[in-house]
């Protein structure tokens, strides 16, 4: 394998791991709120195709990423209502969001299929991106790929060592102590749900804008699902989602090289790679019983309805 | 001044009133003691001063300015703290980070600062802590000191505990103790919320009874005889001493023979040899510190664990291989100690949970369940042994403790078992409930059924049992009537020194 070829692979992996990134920590904040939100597919395809519409009719991509961070937190309300004021299941609720974003995102952007746009264009971070190989992998990418980073800071940090995180961690643990010591439940848990429509509503973007600039129905192809279980794999720890997202992109890319290389197999069972490899590594990681439960929201899916 | 001052508070739930027009002034500085029985309407009350629930009626005035309490937080900044029974505490993060979390920002803004003022504090108040701890490797009694401690951080002007003793050691009771009082002399009020009437008397200064969501009365605990408290709290009806006549036993119903038991559980003590009989129409009490063999012994009697064969007898009759479904069919009735999860499923209703057992006899037909049968099974439970609950249909969690282990009791009662085994059956059940059950005890007993009761409440078991005999690391004491067998005697059996001194004029 010639080194040129291994950097397309690698730069290659980072884009397509970033979106299964953004769902994925938005879901692990939202779930840190012991909030559990089935709709990312839902959310996503919104994002996706509000984001594509409005960069259509606007003429500007930048506008369509605001259009679909807008698209995902609509969404999320819609969920937040349901599962949060009115305390209905959360499992139902939000296989019920991902139906209707499915259907919805398909009606609305029946009129866009085919389009052609301009996506929004890399950019190469000055002189870091002159560096060889690294260069190309690391700093050469689209705004969102370095936002994906920040984000990633941003939340491991919160997590770690702010008064914000340990609230959430608080909330999603045991809502009704957390209550008992003053901490406004309701309003951590809408939070939490609204950064992940945003979150997933960028994703979107990401799919429609960037990765393939065009919208097809359907076009998340399951990374909502993908993202979910990311985060339960990854013991809710924003590292491990990074991780386990690059893995699946790197896993992805194989497939596709390997069948380039005329590699004897299966396609669709090279097609399976990626899933297949993302799990055994994060199961294989988070065998630690004891430790996993450290992490785990105890009251995840759990209704909390305040006392009167 | 007083602290705090309630008029007339008033809260109904659906199904019953949990405070009914009551009254209560708390003095700056002053331990006070609210008394009541499960279920009296004293937690209810102490959520509503803290704002976790709001009254229907009633006016709340605190250091003499009319207030309505918003919430915790409100409650947490004029200055009330409060110490839950079931912890309010995450059990993933730190000490310091679940102190942290209820502190105003700007004090908990670093992290290095706050855990020096935990060691400060906790040291102050002779509860050592150590702030990097996760919570959930801390004892029980050490989870309290968090809850404290984290009160004790915020200018706290009235500490509200709730039955903080129930799940403390007896040298974590003096412990707590010695804290509550330098508090008290540090000026903060303190409510103290306990059915224990021993406790109020060594700690409180005024006390305030409930009884069934009314005030029934005040008085200076100190002042009190333990019988006016109790006399106060369960009301004129119920009879405070008992005298039971002991029985002699006929036939032999349980058999246990040459029993020994080894777990593959590391922390479970081994049961070595046992042998012992339970008569037709007596009551046997096993004494015993916790942890030296019942749990194992109870198990292997109910079948929840299985032995050899002809280890355990019924009637005769081998059972020690049989599923606990086996043998209750041929008379047993088992209640556990631990009352939610094992005695009784928390989220199902009385009426569901009374089928759990009782299903065998003439609750169910060919397969089906007998809705009407069941229904008036429950009702007959909650009738004949006074469950305080709101109907049949309540869930089994929303019960006091008290009630909950009337209700269980009651089940199996009703079956009307030849065996009953009963663990700790009083353990943290008021005074009239712990009464009612004693005295269904003997009324089985006197029925002809074998009662075989595990406690650590000796006053109990010299109370109730025929004959007595003490357990400890997994074995069993000589068994002898209980009128021979003197407290230094048993207090030797449970030491583990099983020299039977056989004078019943040293037993006086």
């Amino acid at each position: 394998m010639d080194f040129e070829l291994l950097t397309n692979i690698l730069f290659a992996t980072l884009r397509t791991g970033t979106p299964l990134i953004l769902i994925a920590l938005g879901e692990m904040v939202c779930e840190k709120s012991g909030v559990l939100n089935l709709g990312q597919e839902g959310m996503v395809l919104m994002g996706a195709a509000l984001g594509f519409i409005a960069a259509v009719v606007t003429g500007h991509a930048g506008l369509g990423i605001i259009a679909a961070i807008l698209a995902g937190m609509m969404m999320s309300v819609l969920f937040a209502f349901l599962a949060v004021t009115l305390v209905s299941n959360q499992v139902a609720t939000g296989l019920a969001l991902t139906i209707f974003g499915t259907g919805l995102s398909g009606f609305l952007g029946a009129g866009y299929v085919g389009m052609a746009i301009e996506g929004i264009a890399p950019f190469p971070i000055p002189f870091l991106s002159d560096i060889p190989v690294i260069g190309k992998v690391l700093f050469s990418h689209d705004p969102l790929v370095y936002f994906s980073w920040l984000m990633f800071g941003l939340i491991f940090w919160c997590f770690r060592s702010t008064r914000l995180g340990l609230t959430i961690r608080a909330v999603g643990e045991n809502p009704e102590a957390a209550n008992a010591i003053g901490i406004p439940v309701m309003k951590v848990r809408y939070g939490a749900i609204l950064f992940g429509g945003a979150m997933a509503g960028l994703a979107g973007a990401y799919l429609s804008l960037v990765y393939t600039p065009m919208w097809s129905e359907g076009m998340a192809a399951g990374r909502g699902w993908i993202a979910l279980a990311l985060v339960v794999f990854a013991s809710w720890k924003a590292e491990r989602i990074l991780l386990g997202a690059y893995l699946f992109g790197a896993a992805s890319i194989m497939h596709l090289v390997l069948q380039g290389l005329g590699f004897e197999a299966s396609p669709n069972l090279l097609a399976m790679l990626p899933y297949g490899a993302t799990i055994i590594v994060l199961v294989v990681i988070a065998s630690d019983a004891a430790k996993a439960k450290l992490n785990t929201p105890l009251a995840l899916g759990q209704p909390y309805r305040p006392q009167v | 001044m007083n602290q705090i001052e309630l008029y007339n508070i008033t809260k109904r739930y659906p199904g019953c009133i949990a405070n009914q027009a009551v009254e209560l002034k708390v003095g700056t500085g002053e331990i006070h003691a609210l008394l009541g029985e499960n279920g009296a309407g004293k937690s209810t009350l102490m959520k509503i001063i803290y704002g976790v629930v709001k009254p229907d009626e009633g006016v709340v005035r605190w250091e003499d300015e009319i207030i309505s309490v918003k919430g915790p937080s409100h409650a947490r900044d004029l200055g009330i703290g409060m110490v839950f029974q079931h912890f309010s505490l995450f059990e993933t993060l730190t000490v310091a980070e679940n102190i942290a979390l209820s502190l105003p920002k700007a004090e908990s803004a670093s992290m290095d600062i706050l855990k020096q003022r935990i060691i400060e504090v906790s040291e102050h108040y002779g509860m050592k802590l150590d702030p990097n701890r996760h919570v959930h490797s801390l004892s029980i009694g050490e989870q309290q000191r968090v809850e404290i401690v984290r009160c004790l951080l915020q200018d706290v002007k009235l500490l509200i505990l709730d039955e903080p003793t129930s799940v403390l050691t007896p040298q974590e009771v003096e412990t707590l103790f010695k804290t509550l009082r330098i508090l008290s002399t540090e000026g903060c009020s303190i409510l103290f919320i306990s059915h224990k009437l021993d406790e109020v008397r060594a700690l409180c200064d005024q006390a305030t009874i409930l009884k069934a969501g009314k005030v029934s009365g005040h008085c200076i605990p100190k002042d009190t005889t333990t019988e006016e408290l109790a006399r106060l709290m369960v009301g004129d009806d119920t009879p405070l001493t008992e005298d039971y006549k002991k029985a002699e036993g006929d036939h032999t119903f349980l058999t246990i023979s040459d029993l020994s038991y080894e777990s593959d559980d590391p922390f479970a003590c081994t049961l070595k040899n046992i042998s012992l009989e339970v008569k037709a129409g007596e009551i046997l009490g096993i004494a015993g510190v916790a942890g030296n063999g019942q749990e194992e012994l109870l198990n292997l009697i109910s079948g929840e664990d299985t032995s050899n064969k002809k280890t355990v007898l019924f009637d005769g009759k081998a059972v020690g291989h049989l599923t606990p479904e086996k043998r209750r069919i041929l008379g047993l009735g088992f209640v556990p100690e631990e009352r939610l999860g094992r005695g009784a499923v928390p989220n199902m209703s009385l009426q569901e949970n009374g089928l759990l057992t009782g299903y065998q006899g003439e609750l169910t037909a060919n397969g089906l369940i007998k809705t009407n049968k069941v229904k008036d099974f429950a009702h007959r439970i909650i009738d004949r042994f006074n469950v305080k609950s709101s109907g049949i249909d309540a869930q089994a969690k929303s019960l006091s403790g008290g009630n909950l282990q009337k209700y269980i009791i009651g089940r199996e009662i009703l079956q009307n078992p030849k065996l009953l085994v009963c663990s700790h059956p009083t353990w943290g059940v008021d005074i009239g409930a712990a009464i009612l059950i004693r005295h269904e005890l003997i009324k089985l007993r006197d029925e002809g059924c074998s009662v075989l009761v595990v406690s650590e409440d000796i006053d109990e078991l010299y109370s109730i049992s025929d004959r007595i005999c003490a357990i400890c690391d997994g074995e069993i004491s000589p068994i002898a009537p209980t009128h021979d067998v003197s407290i230094n005697q048993l207090g030797m059996w449970m030491a583990g020194d099983f020299t039977f001194i056989q004078d019943s004029k040293e037993a006086e």
